[in-house]
């Protein structure tokens, strides 16, 4: 409940943030707060000096260039759920953003920080490495793009240098597939969320199905913590279809090993194949080719229980991306 | 080393200098006395302590007074106008949806907000708006209730409502 | 007043206050000079302290004094148990204040700091530097039993806390010659009552009167000020316990505990009135914690599901030492309730206490009843399954008859009043029973799994004949007393002794007043919560308030009403013989247009211009209310579930109860009881529990590890009610703060293991998360890889 005693400095710019660092050792940037201050108040995490780059408004754009949409850093969550822009050019990332934590989470809680954070489990994470996302990192010699890939180096750990900012996110659209209302389709779910709660999961794709699907559809399902409602293992698919046939797939998991990966044995083993549920159901058992033995676990879900459920999660999302129940 | 912040609290400004690591709900409930919010953890689960800041919920446990600097926050205390109950309060009252009344201030400060992004919810929808809170007297049942009856009789009467809006509009909600 | 206020749903007359913020928690009072204390608690769960070093923390900033327990010793006596259940053999070890020399869970004391803010206090916990030297730690209570196991207490060998033995008829001739016997091993898993207020309390002592005050968030201010005076040796008379607002209880605010004995232990050597306040992490290891039960429990029957004998062996958990009520819990309130709503004419009950090296165990909600219901209803379940019958049959065969005034079963309990037959009933006809098991069926052909979980329970409440406390050892009474007081202007006061925190009494008493004399509800005010201004009472628990201190006010409401008439017959020159009093108004028989209302009666009684020769002036009557005996509620409940076999998640789909808590005083109230109560039983069935390693360390010690129920992971809860009276007690309640908890629990249970019996599932443990269900349903499949994936850790 109460944190230990720090230096407080409010960054007025990004280059005063950078210098910030740069000038003191054992300083942490202070964005909405919800990862850093949550382990301060447990006195787990002591930084002597807390910079606030909270009031740096440059970082809170969100716009769209061509087939990109750059997200600032402190874009909260609840800003990317709701943002038009968003959910027009890459519905995944609104539906995906809606589901993170509670209202209040996603109130105060930030693209960047989040992804600073690096839980091996965050649904950025494992959203973004499939839509093979880059983060823009300054420091004091100017600016970087990190591809996704090579941005999650462990838990808890990024390639962002010691004296580095992330400036924002940017993210390839979803192309364009007749059924929606003219924009590419994602959506997110939680298996002990609300989509559940009682009713099993509705989907409607207009009554066309698959046959009548066509362009990239992008979709995430999850296993959330009852307690903390952080994703214990979650599943991304963004899927290429023409005539009910998988042209391309990308998928990563997340909160099985150390960082999100993709799951390139599923995404082979679903290229060509025409999307029926034993396709689908096929494919994911390859998602053990893509991962070494060193599964997490922990008190609420082992090792061998992420094994099992993570194909699930990833089926689930093939599911509702080609608009059948799994139920 | 102290810091110099200004916030409008439930429509007043407040000056004053605060320790960095004062969270926003010590100041609140310390500083200036609000003691209608709550603290119920210490890992930002419960809900207790939801305000609004500049119109949006956040838990003020996972909030630094320091990071409130400039902004608006509106507490349980400033939801009743001229000695008339929010329409969301009076729903709790009428539908039961309190028990021992420590969640309730909580509730209260997020159902307003669900129901303001929000004005025609369903009860699933109201359940996921109410993620952020736990309440362990009343199985959620009469919130759910009381969220639902509140968002009818706000939609029936936008004007005994009037009130409430400008004072979330001028917190920037 | 022709409103029939008994029986209305009006809304509730506390809530203006709680829903504006304006309400005072403990925490939120603030006096004069007023530091803060924080408590540096053990991290270890068994060690030896060897060595304390304070003398950086007490010159840190704002530190006015650090204390340990070489300062507290010989001060403060031990908390002392206040159950010590008889013939059973209780070793009822000393539980210092602050730990000195052993230090027995995480979370026992060690030191305190007082500072002038609690920032200050928490730095310099952190300053304090303690040595200690780890034991080996037993957390299972079984295994706490075992030979060989570390030891707790010198005073406790073999760490048994006591050994209870209750029987009725001859049990184990029954299970000798019993056509079926259906077995089972139940875990009652430790459970974190997390009321949403942490506990809190401010000491304040005047020095030159010798007088404590001491604002504490507890269900029981009464019984507080009792112990505040064993452990403090501040005479009684000179204590004041004031309970203000409490968020919720659940039973953990029933114990006195160490931590505001400290708090009275600082501001009586500092002279200045010292606040504590726990975190909620801090709650999660120094509040009681409730069930943690090891029971191996069976069942005999004959061939055609006549149940004929129930017996169990049951470790119950106790924690490190023994909280205030928890002897009684799994044996009084558990080990006779074996009988449930069922004729059985042979009962044995053999319950171990065990101390082991966690946060001490109490009451929580249901408080040993749940664990009963759950373990009858689970053998229920196995019986109807092994004979092939339908869950539902099995119980009509076994219900006890219906009857009105007094049933006695096997264990010596005499049950009030009951109908179980027509509360399971019209559980069923709710749900369609027949219909949703053809559904099911159906669902089932398309590789859907539901379950329908069926329970019926009768429980024990309304605590309890002060005789039979006496002698099942409850170190007190169990009566309660209320004073009605009427002004002149016709309003009314009523001082209880009973403690709400969240139950509505303030509404629910003031409609017992306002029914019995006719005044409006809203000019009737409660007084609750302070020992200096209310008559004793022994406390909110049990499901006691409203049955035995609202028939404290019923009957101070009859005292007044009996003399209103005297008092009328006077002012209208009529015979007492002739008066007849209708809705507030008392009148000679035929003439009610002339009559006294209970104001006017009030008005003359406080002036006393004209009384009756003799008479005392006052409108203002105390009753003592000790009750016959205990209450019986009962009820029927149902569940229906949804499993998902890829991956084990449960998804609980429709809640039904039908709960018979007596004539309902409130139905709103008492249906906010049950949504509740179920929803809390909910927890334990699929989201709560307390883990612990080996050594004694809690891992689920925060509410990101520990599940508490959600809005969005919960149906709404459907009520019904059939009202049977008790006999016995002035108003013909029951009790019905604990049904939703002591039934919902099982029912669920039920239900999950119903889902998944077609994939051969019969057994899991509590719990019932994603990964465990998963694990029931291919543990065959799947052990191969299970070993595999340890290897590699």
């Amino acid at each position: 409940m109460y944190t230990p005693e720090f230096d407080y400095h409010k960054a007025g710019s990004v280059a005063e943030a950078i210098a910030l660092l740069i000038s003191h050792d054992d300083a942490r940037l202070l964005a909405g707060g919800h990862s850093l201050l949550p382990l301060m108040r447990l006195r787990l995490a002591r930084p002597s000096t807390l910079i606030d780059i909270g009031g740096l408004g440059d970082l809170k754009s969100i716009s769209v260039h061509g087939d990109a949409i750059r997200i600032g850093a402190l874009t909260t969550h609840g800003e990317i759920a709701a943002s038009h822009d968003v959910r027009h050019a890459n519905s995944l990332l609104a539906e995906v953003a809606g589901g993170i934590g509670d209202p209040q989470v996603r109130n105060r809680g930030t693209i960047g920080g989040n992804i600073a954070h690096a839980d091996p489990a965050s649904d950025w994470g494992t959203v973004l490495t499939a839509l093979e996302a880059s983060v823009e990192v300054q420091g004091a010699n100017g600016s970087r793009t990190v591809a996704i890939g090579d941005f999650f180096q462990g838990p808890f750990a990024t390639a962002v240098g010691e004296n580095e900012i992330i400036t924002a996110v940017t993210v390839p659209t979803l192309t364009h597939h007749e059924h929606d209302t003219g924009h590419g389709h994602g959506h997110g779910h939680d298996e002990h969320g609300h989509d559940d709660h009682g009713h099993g999961h509705e989907h409607d794709h207009g009554g066309g199905g698959l046959a009548a699907l066509h362009g990239e559809v992008g979709e995430y399902a999850k296993m959330s913590h009852p307690a903390s409602f952080y994703p214990v293992v979650g599943g991304a698919v963004i899927v290429n279809v023409e005539n009910s046939r998988c042209v391309s797939a990308r998928v990563a998991v997340g909160g099985l090993v150390p960082t999100p990966v993709r799951a390139r044995a599923v995404e082979a083993a679903l290229t060509g194949q025409e999307l029926t549920a034993d396709n689908i159901a096929a494919a994911v058992n390859h998602l053990a080719d893509d991962l070494g033995a060193a599964i997490i676990g922990d008190v609420f879900a082992s090792a061998e229980y992420r094994r099992v459920v993570a194909p699930v999660e990833v089926k689930h999302a093939l599911f509702h991306a080609i608009g059948l129940a799994h139920h | 080393m102290k810091v110099p912040i200004k916030v409008t609290v439930n429509g007043k400004v407040c000056e004053s200098e605060v320790e960095p690591r004062t969270l926003l709900v010590h100041f609140l409930r310390e500083e200036l006395g609000l003691t209608g919010t709550k603290i119920g953890c210490d890992t930002s689960q419960c809900g207790a302590c939801v305000v609004r800041l500049d119109g949006a919920t956040v838990k003020s446990c996972t909030c630094l007074a320091v990071q409130a600097d400039g902004m608006a926050v509106t507490t349980i205390e400033g939801l009743a106008q001229n000695g008339n109950l929010h329409p969301v309060q009076e729903a709790f009252w009428d539908n039961h949806g309190l028990q021992c009344g420590y969640c309730t201030a909580g509730m209260i400060m997020t159902v307003t907000e669900l129901l303001q992004r929000n004005p025609h919810p369903s009860a699933d929808e109201v359940r996921a708006g109410l993620e952020g809170n736990i309440c362990r007297c009343t199985g959620y049942h009469n919130i759910v209730k009381a969220t639902l009856a509140a968002a009818e009789t706000m939609a029936a009467a936008p004007a005994s409502t009037t009130a409430t809006t400008e004072a979330t509009e001028a917190t920037g909600g | 007043m022709t409103t029939r206020l008994f029986g209305s749903g009006i809304r509730r007359r506390e809530d203006p206050r709680l829903i504006t913020g304006q309400a005072a928690y403990t925490d939120d009072i603030k006096l004069t000079g007023l530091v803060h204390a924080a408590i540096l608690r053990s991290p270890h769960g068994h060690a030896r302290i060897t060595s304390i070093d304070t003398a950086a923390a007490a010159q840190a900033p704002g530190v006015l004094a650090v204390y340990t327990g070489a300062d507290t010793e010989g001060v403060l006596n031990p908390i002392p148990c206040a159950w010590v259940i008889p013939d059973s053999d209780v070793k009822a070890v000393a539980y210092p204040a602050i730990a000195k020399d052993v230090v027995r869970y995480v979370g026992d004391a060690v030191a305190v700091v007082v500072a002038e803010n609690r920032y200050q206090a928490e730095d310099a916990l952190e300053l304090i530097s303690v040595d200690y030297a780890p034991l080996p730690a037993v957390v299972n209570p079984e295994a706490a039993l075992q030979e060989g196991a570390p030891q707790l207490h010198e005073d406790a060998p073999g760490n048994q806390a006591f050994h209870w033995v209750a029987a009725g008829g001859d049990t184990d001739a029954a299970f000798d010659r019993a056509e079926v016997v259906v077995r089972d091993t139940i875990i009652q898993q430790k459970l974190i009552p997390n009321a949403m207020e942490p506990r809190s309390a401010i000491a304040s002592y005047l020095s030159s009167m010798g007088e404590l005050t001491i604002w504490n968030t507890s269900q029981n201010p009464h019984i507080a000020r009792f112990v505040t005076c064993l452990v403090t040796g501040v005479p009684e008379h000179k204590i004041r316990v004031i309970a203000p607002e409490v968020g919720g209880g659940f039973g953990s605010k029933i114990a006195v505990y160490p931590w505001e004995m400290i708090a009275a232990f600082c501001a009586m050597k500092l002279g200045r009135p010292v606040k504590w306040t726990e975190t909620r992490s801090e709650n999660f290891v120094a509040t009681t914690h409730g069930r943690d039960h090891v029971e191996y429990v069976e069942m005999a029957a004959t061939r055609e599901g006549r149940i004929t004998g129930v017996r169990s062996v049951v470790y119950a958990g106790m924690g490190a030492y023994l909280s205030t009520a928890a002897p009684g819990i799994p044996t009084i309130l558990h080990g006779l309730m074996y009988s449930g709503p069922y004729d059985i004419p042979n009962i044995k009950a053999d319950i171990y206490g065990c101390f082991t090296n966690t946060t001490p165990v109490e009451a929580y909600r249901g408080a040993g009843r749940p664990e009963a219901t759950f373990l009858l209803e689970r053998l229920v379940d196995l019986l109807a399954a092994e004979l092939n019958l339908d869950p539902v049959e099995v119980r009509r065969l076994n219900l006890i008859p219906k009857f009105d005034d007094g049933h006695d079963v096997a264990i010596g309990l005499t049950y009030d009043s009951g109908d179980y037959q027509r509360a399971l009933d019209m559980a069923l006809e709710h749900v369609n029973y027949g219909h949703l098991r053809h559904e099911q069926a159906h669902q089932r052909e398309h590789g859907h799994y539901t379950g329908i979980g069926v329970s019926c329970y009768s429980e024990i409440c309304g605590l309890g004949p002060s005789q039979v406390a006496g002698a099942v050892g409850f170190g007190g009474g169990l009566w309660e007393s209320a004073t009605v007081r009427f002004y002149a202007t016709g309003k009314v006061n009523v001082y209880v002794g009973t403690s709400p925190h969240g139950q509505g009494e303030e509404t629910t008493f003031a409609q017992i007043v306002a029914s019995e004399l006719g005044v409006p509800v809203d000019d009737v005010e409660l007084i609750h919560g302070d020992t200096d201004n209310t008559p004793m009472g022994w406390g909110t628990y049990g499901s006691r308030t409203t049955v035995v201190g609202g028939g404290a006010v019923a009957l101070s409401a009859r005292k007044i009403k009996d003399k209103a008439v005297t008092l009328a017959a006077h002012l209208l020159e009529a015979a007492e013989a002739d008066i007849e009093y209708a809705d507030g108004n008392f009148f000679v028989r035929g003439a009610p247009d002339q009559g006294k209302t209970i104001q006017d009666i009030a008005l003359m009684a406080n002036v006393a211009w004209n009384m009756p020769a003799g008479m005392e002036p006052g409108l203002e009557a105390t009753a003592f209310y000790d009750p016959p005996n205990f209450s019986y509620p009962f009820g029927a409940h149902v569940a229906v579930v949804s499993v998902d076999p890829d991956n084990g998640h449960i998804v609980l789909e429709r809640y039904v109860a039908v709960d018979d808590c007596g004539p309902q005083i409130n139905p709103m109230i008492v249906e906010g009881q049950v949504h509740g109560g179920v929803v809390q039983g909910a927890g334990q069935a699929l989201w709560e529990g307390a883990v612990y390693d080996d050594s004694g360390q809690l891992l689920t010690g925060t509410m990101l590890d520990y599940a508490l129920p959600r809005a969005h992971l919960v149906p709404d809860i459907e009520t019904l009610a059939t009202e049977t009276p008790s006999p016995h007690n002035p108003l013909g309640v029951k009790g019905i703060g604990e049904t939703g908890t002591i039934a919902s629990t099982v029912t669920i249970y039920n239900a999950v293991i119903d889902a998944l019996r077609p994939l051969g599932v019969t057994k899991l443990e509590m719990p019932l998360t994603p990964e465990r269900v998963w694990r029931a349903i291919h543990q065959q499949d799947h052990q191969q890889d299970q070993q595999q994936d340890q290897q590699q850790g």
